[in-house]
């Protein structure tokens, strides 16, 4: 019991990444019609803009360790430290969280520069087209990535008082379970984010036309409505919301260049299982792939069946899609030529 | 001691052979009828020679890649007679000159492994075809390192590995034309054992979590097996897939599962992450669980990962193959020559690629000649010091090199950038030497016809 | 329309066949100059041309992006090694098995996948095909020796060779008949193979069943109006074009005989629709040209280092030699894939269409000058995309 109720918790801080990537790329398919491979990037340079904060923090005076001699070895003391002592060491401490005022602005601008330097000259274009020239920018996204902060990951820890577990089961009456501060954090902020993205879509004008527009481009460009500005909005949206994402991922793993990749095949199939052009459907799938990878991970039911870890999330996809022809909550007609 | 005093007896023979050669024939005619009377890959014409350096330069070992790079350039350097020379003058017994090797300028190409066996073979048969390199060297896995070495064996190319731990690089897989400077997941075990029981006590659980593919599978073995002799109990292992990222899955059974040490058989990324998901979320440095104080414990440890893996790396245990803070005169002169050409001190890789370069040239000049087969029969049973690790043995049996072994602990208190881990014991070489028969494996012939042919 | 055309003339299809086959045989002559004059890459050249060639069929001609084929390229070299220890060390064995099993593989996955379509087909095939990879580096590591590769070795039992007494070495590479199909030997093997793919191609392409799977490609609702049933001739072209692959993964295995899981991975799959688009979608030649391209970068590319780059540049003056070799560093060496990201975006960016499409602007200029009709030139520049 406590075993399973530990993987659920551990599906959701999975999920809840999962589901932020996807919802920002089922946002793009449904008003844009465009295949963003480069999302997966997008994730990754949120997760970099912390690292920048991060070292924008820390930026040190270098006191030079004499013990070594032929080459430049120093103890680093933030200024923060210094200036500010206790009061600089904790803005150094909470230092993800308080990125998050980096990542928006960053990700909006670049979000919105992709929408206009790239993305709508493709809108028209074939969805081959489309994945090539978003596949190469995201390979010379992690390459310039690269060159700056090299191919290691990179530590971020959360903040103290927000790192370690925590003893949940306690407040239920339960033993034994306590789980990651910081992943629940994670799960809690996941909610926030995409309650905000529908709150935005549902309550806003601006979101009705989005939402009209994923459900019938072509009507809505007839109607007159000034569809371009709106795209490049929606845009930047998807890519702060992954960018966020991604920012705030980085104390549960240690970002490196090519984080984008890793996610970005998890993150088209968790769009197709949701259902292209469905934003709830990205959302419930994102959370159910991310759980039932944990369970699948339980060495009760490796036992059962070996190796069921490695590919129970692209087992459910084919279950899924081979009963649902249009996935958990897809529309007919899209993306299905 | 049987190992040494056979050993004696093959170098005596050997050396007496070539004695009598050298005598009868003046130095340069031999060379020269060997490079007439044998046809053999690559054989180097021109007044340079061209080695292969095949590292990953893109990928998650980039990084590792990138300072095997810098240890080859710097190796080449120094066989050149340029910069400080490094541990060339530490080397003994040394047949290197300084004026490249057999009196030929050292070139060299690079290539990227990808981390990928398929293109590591593709670059390393670039390098043998189009740029005629005579040998090959580096790369950061041992997938890689088996895959490149039986195609430098079909090649008849001789391949000096790089950064590669798994057992069977030099057992089930090993090749008559690979060589292996680094030591291994047994060794590891054998030399960690011990430490982990002083430490730790004897009474005591632990719990795997595996990287899911041989490398992973042979250092679990050899942990198993180490940490039992010691009388511990192993709770259980679990096999966990390559670049997963997230372990949170596997971790959360941990605690609850009655163990209280937890090994994390895991390299690179993924060790990154175990590591710090363990220690900063899960929190299990700070757990008490039968009385005792839960420890974590990584078995290969590097430089680039205690980097990656920041706080959550100190007061942990693990082995390395060598530490640039390692107080001997090779060591001291390796360190300083790499320091002051790159502003940064060597990792352990590339103090295996430098090695390794230095031995291979080593062995040609011994030999007299390029000639695969002979720089073979150099390199086995040859004994040497001077190159960081202390008395070595390359071992004739398995192409392996046998030397001490360090365990290191996650440094508490850096004093510097750089100063990540510091030794806790030096295993000595006679306790980390092992039969060489229990993994099997065959090396193969010496003459192939390789790519002369 | 160029997308649907008539069949030309056999004589026009032996015209371009054998243009085809004297520029692939004569590659080593004139691929020497810019550095890949030698057999490795000429042998990639050949053996993912015929990968991005069977590819096409299925996704330049009918239209269905798999996003899983590098399946059927791994179990087509799994298959090819298998051969190899079980059977016999002769290539032509080798193949066939190694053809018939992705063939079947490629029926089974095609039968679950195409009762989708669009983006629902590729996801399918790739989880299937990222389910092999991942099984294949894990459990199944007693069939495909995981992260290590599956090689040949001394003990193998190669029963045919044994009872045809033909005496193979302990270590020994695979042959045909005798011929040991490395280096030079192993490069002309795969491009007669390449020729004989790329007139299969261009025989389905004129043919009535090419001809449907365009029709297909162009609109699969209305000839579903018709009560034309495509699945029939969907599922023939993805087991055809799953065979390729399998031909391609048994060269790989031939010509260098170790088969590792990186082939099935999603990465390898998406390389050979890179491959195909680059190219040309649903262009003859176009795949061929894309897959040389990205093995040429990825091989050459990523070999240049800066001393390289100075030996190159230094019949400029000193200080320009150095300027030139900083500006040229970040994109080669290390920064190979900077480069091929960077060319991917170019390339589709200026000639959507693929490089096929360049090659058509050019000879349309050149067709133009000469004619001065530009009506023609248009009309060729007029062909619709992919979709």
């Amino acid at each position: 019991m406590d075993a399973l109720i530990l993987q659920v918790l551990n599906g959701l801080d999975k999920g809840g990444a999962y589901a932020l990537i996807a919802l920002g790329l089922t946002l793009i398919f449904g008003t844009l019609g465009v295949v963003n491979f480069a999302h997966g990037a997008l994730f990754m340079l949120g997760a970099f803009c912390s690292v920048s904060f991060a070292k924008l923090l820390t930026i040190s005076e270098r006191v030079r360790d004499e013990s070594v001699t032929f080459f430049e070895a120093y103890k680093e003391v933030p200024y923060l430290e210094i200036w500010w002592g206790e009061t600089g060491k904790s803005i150094v401490d909470w230092a993800v969280p308080l990125s998050l005022l980096l990542t928006v602005p960053v990700m909006l601008l670049v979000g919105v520069a992709m929408e206009r330097g790239l993305i709508r000259f493709f809108y028209k274009r074939s969805h081959a087209e489309q994945i090539l020239v978003t596949f190469g920018l995201a390979i010379v996204l992690q390459e310039i990535v690269k060159s700056f902060f090299g191919a290691n990951p990179i530590p971020l820890a959360a903040p103290a008082a927000l790192s370690g577990s925590a003893d949940i089961g306690s407040l239920v009456g339960l033993h034994g379970i306590s789980y990651p501060l910081w992943r629940m954090i994670y799960f809690v902020f996941s909610l926030g984010v995409i309650g905000a993205v529908f709150a935005f879509l549902q309550l806003t004008t601006f979101g009705m036309v989005v939402r009209a527009g994923m459900a019938d481009r072509e009507t809505v460009g007839l109607l007159g409505i000034n569809i371009g500005r709106r795209f490049t909005v929606v845009f930047g949206i998807a890519a702060v919301v992954a960018g966020l994402a991604g920012s705030m991922y980085t104390p549960i793993l240690s970002p490196n260049y090519h984080l984008g990749m890793d996610f970005l095949v998890l993150s088209f199939v968790v769009v197709v299982v949701g259902g292209m052009g469905s934003l709830g459907g990205a959302v419930v799938a994102g959370f159910l792939l991310g759980i039932l990878q944990s369970f699948a991970s339980m060495t009760q039911v490796k036992a059962i069946i070996p190796g069921i870890d490695q590919i129970i999330i692209y087992l459910v996809a084919v279950v899924i899609l081979l009963a649902l022809p249009r996935g958990l909550m897809g529309r007919r007609g899209v993306m299905e030529a | 001691m049987s190992i040494k005093l056979e050993w004696s007896r093959r170098r005596f023979l050997t050396t007496s052979a070539a004695l009598g050669a050298g005598l009868a024939a003046p130095h340069v005619f031999v060379r020269n009828a060997w490079s007439q009377d044998k046809v053999f890959c690559n054989n180097p014409t021109g007044g340079t020679v061209t080695l292969g350096f095949n590292v990953p330069q893109s990928g998650p070992y980039a990084d590792e890649g990138a300072d095997e790079l810098r240890a080859f350039q710097l190796a080449v350097k120094h066989l050149n007679g340029e910069g400080d020379g490094g541990m060339i003058p530490t080397f003994k017994p040394s047949s290197l000159k300084g004026n490249g090797i057999l009196g030929k300028k050292v070139a060299f190409v690079t290539g990227d492994t990808q981390t990928k066996s398929d293109a590591a073979r593709a670059s390393a048969k670039r390098m043998v075809e189009a740029d005629k390199a005579i040998m090959i060297s580096g790369g950061s896995s041992s997938g890689v390192a088996v895959a490149v070495q039986s195609l430098c064996q079909d090649m008849g190319v001789i391949f000096m590995t790089g950064l590669t731990h798994s057992n069977d690089t030099t057992g089930k897989d090993k090749r008559r034309y690979g060589f292996r400077h680094f030591f291994n997941a047994y060794m590891s075990g054998v030399a960690l054992g011990p430490v982990l029981a002083e430490e730790y006590g004897k009474d005591r659980k632990a719990y795997h979590l595996t990287a899911d593919y041989t490398w992973g599978w042979t250092q679990e073995e050899s942990m198993k097996n180490a940490t039992e002799a010691q009388g511990w109990q192993t709770v259980q292992t679990v096999r966990t897939p390559l670049g997963a990222g997230d372990f949170s899955q596997y971790l959360t059974p941990v605690l609850n599962s009655g163990a209280d040490v937890l090994i994390l058989n895991h390299y690179g990324g993924d060790m990154v992450n175990s590591l710090r998901q363990a220690v900063t979320q899960f929190d299990m440095k700070s757990k008490q669980v039968n009385g005792k104080n839960f420890e974590i414990v990584v078995p290969l440890f590097s430089e680039l990962m205690a980097e990656g893996a920041g706080a959550a790396a100190k007061g942990i245990l693990g082995t390395a193959n060598w530490d640039w803070k390692l107080d001997n005169a090779a060591t001291k002169a390796f360190a300083k020559s790499f320091g002051t050409e790159y502003g940064r001190p060597p990792s352990q890789a590339a103090h295996t690629c430098y090695a390794q370069t230095l031995l291979y040239a080593n062995a040609v000049e011994m030999a007299g000649t390029f000639y695969p087969p002979e720089v073979i029969k150099a390199l086995e049973d040859f004994e040497f010091d001077g190159l960081g690790n202390g008395p070595t043995l390359y071992r004739g049996a398995d192409h392996q090199c046998f030397k001490d072994v360090l365990v290191v602990r996650g440094k508490e208190e850096p004093a510097n950038q750089f100063d990540l881990m510091e030794v806790v014991k030096i295993v000595p070489r006679d306790t980390v030497t092992y039969d060489a028969s229990i993994f099997g494996g065959e090396l193969g012939p010496a003459e192939v016809k390789g790519c002369a042919a | 329309m160029s997308t649907v055309t008539a069949r030309p003339g056999p004589k026009r299809e032996l015209l371009t066949l054998a243009i085809f086959a004297l520029a692939i045989l004569t590659m080593p002559i004139w691929l020497a100059p810019i550095g890949a004059g030698y057999p490795d890459i000429l042998q990639k050249f050949a053996i993912f041309g015929i990968f991005a060639i069977g590819f096409n069929i299925l996704f330049g001609f009918a239209g269905y992006l798999s996003f899983g084929h590098a399946a059927f390229l791994g179990a087509g070299s799994y298959a090819a090694v298998w051969a190899f220890k079980l059977f016999s060390l002769n290539a032509v064995f080798a193949i066939v098995f190694a053809i018939a099993v992705a063939g079947i593989f490629s029926l089974v996955i095609g039968y679950v996948s195409l009762r989708r379509s669009g983006i629902y087909f590729s996801i399918l095939t790739l989880a299937f095909a990222q389910m092999s990879y991942n099984l294949a580096y894990s459990v199944l590591t007693p069939i495909t020796n995981g992260e290590t590769g599956l090689q040949l070795s001394g003990g193998d039992p190669r029963v045919l060779d044994r009872a045809l007494f033909v005496t193979t070495s302990r270590l020994q590479p695979p042959d045909l008949f005798g011929i040991a199909l490395q280096g030079w030997s192993g490069f002309y093997f795969c491009a007669v193979l390449l020729v004989i793919a790329f007139y299969v191609s261009m025989r389905i392409r004129h043919s009535a069943f090419g001809l449907t799977l365009l029709a297909i490609k162009s609109n699969q609702r209305r000839m579903g109006f018709t009560g034309f049933s495509a699945k029939p001739y969907l599922l023939t072209a993805f087991v055809i074009s799953g065979m390729y692959a399998g031909l391609a993964g048994a060269l790989l295995a031939t010509t260098d005989p170790l088969a590792g899981a990186d082939r099935m991975q999603w990465t390898a799959s998406g390389e050979v629709v890179l491959m195909t688009i680059l190219g040309g979608v649903g262009t003859l030649l176009g795949p061929v040209i894309g897959a040389a391209l990205i093995k040429y970068l990825e091989q050459i590319f990523s070999s240049f280092n800066e001393a390289l780059l100075h030996r190159t540049f230094d019949f400029l003056p000193g200080a320009a030699d150095d300027v030139v070799t900083a500006i040229f560093a970040p994109f080669v060496g290390e920064g190979w894939q900077l480069t091929l990201g960077l060319m991917f975006m170019a390339i589709v960016i200026f000639l959507p269409g693929g490089i096929m499409e360049g090659v058509r602007r050019i000879a349309g200029a050149s067709r133009r000058q000469r004619t001065g009709s530009s009506a023609a030139a248009r009309e060729v520049g007029r062909r619709i995309p992919a979709e």
